[in-house]
């Protein structure tokens, strides 16, 4: 097996193993799987044709899904880097930690655990899909992508600082959708019939 | 070396996602993760951060439809060198 032949053949071995967090990714970014597969297979052939940028092997994985992350926001950078003015602010002290410890919650066991122990992955991903995009996009690759506030920053070509605030936005935000679906879900009803069981 | 400065529940939750992010130089890591050792309530409270935290980088991982995976595998094929 000549060189060339030997690094196709690793390509092919390194993308399909990775091929679940490509999709994962993608699909946190581009919300529905049509578009996120399209986003897959655009972000393989140009990691191909840029094959010779990947300096060491090992890192593999981060530089393809900055690839995948950057094709993403090739069109929206200006979007993304826009965060639109509505009142979000108001929402940055958010904590579902604190509204699960308040005195009328406190039910058998810990509120929190509990909590965790009944979230569904469908609510997570519908919470972050209803995350306006700067955020969303901020927590898909901190969050589910654990990409540093540095590359998110190079990423999105957006200072630290900027990747910082928006991240706590969005997570606040995040965790605001969870405790309001929790409340539609009967969380509430479910805690005042356990605090009356145990009482 | 000397010992961690003592800190506050509030600097330590104002520092927590920036501990779970991995993001904090020596120093400041140090002092925080000392303050959850000695503090229940805002250990409980970087416990639950970090499991959520878990379950939201689960969702980086799709189950690939067979369909997906051919259409992959052509397109690998159809490289050339």
């Amino acid at each position: 097996m000549d060189a060339t032949t030997a690094d196709r053949a690793w390509f092919e071995h390194a993308v399909l193993d990775l091929l679940p967090e490509l999709l994962g990714t993608a699909r946190r970014l581009a919300r529905n799987r049509e578009d996120a597969e399209d986003l897959a297979a655009e972000a393989i052939s140009r990691a191909w044709l840029h094959r010779a940028s990947l300096r060491e092997r090992e890192r593999f994985a981060g530089w393809m899904l900055r690839i995948l992350s950057n094709l993403y926001l090739s069109g929206r950078r200006a979007e993304a880097s826009r965060p639109q003015e509505t009142a979000l602010e108001d929402e940055i002290e958010f904590s579902l930690f604190e509204r699960l410890h308040q005195p009328f919650l406190l039910w058998w066991g810990t509120p929190e655990q509990e909590f965790l122990d009944r979230l569904l992955r469908e609510d997570l991903i519908r919470a972050i899909e209803a995350l306006p995009d700067p955020f969303r996009i901020v927590v898909v690759l901190a969050d589910v992508r654990g990409f540093s506030y540095g590359e998110v920053a190079a990423v999105l070509e957006v200072p630290v600082g900027t990747v910082r605030s928006r991240l706590a936005r969005g997570r606040a935000l995040l965790q605001k959708a969870l405790w309001e679906h929790a409340c539609d879900a009967g969380l509430r009803s479910d805690t005042a019939r356990a605090n009356r069981e145990h009482a | 070396m000397s010992e961690p400065r003592p800190i506050e529940c509030e600097e330590a939750l104002r520092l927590l996602a920036e501990l779970l992010d991995d993001e904090l130089h020596d120093g400041t890591r140090e002092e925080v993760e000392r303050h959850l050792h000695l503090c229940r309530s805002c250990f409980s409270r970087a416990e639950f951060e970090r499991r959520l935290k878990r379950e939201i980088s689960a969702l980086g991982r799709e189950d690939v439809s067979p369909a997906f995976e051919h259409r992959v595998r052509r397109l690998l094929g159809s490289f050339t060198t």
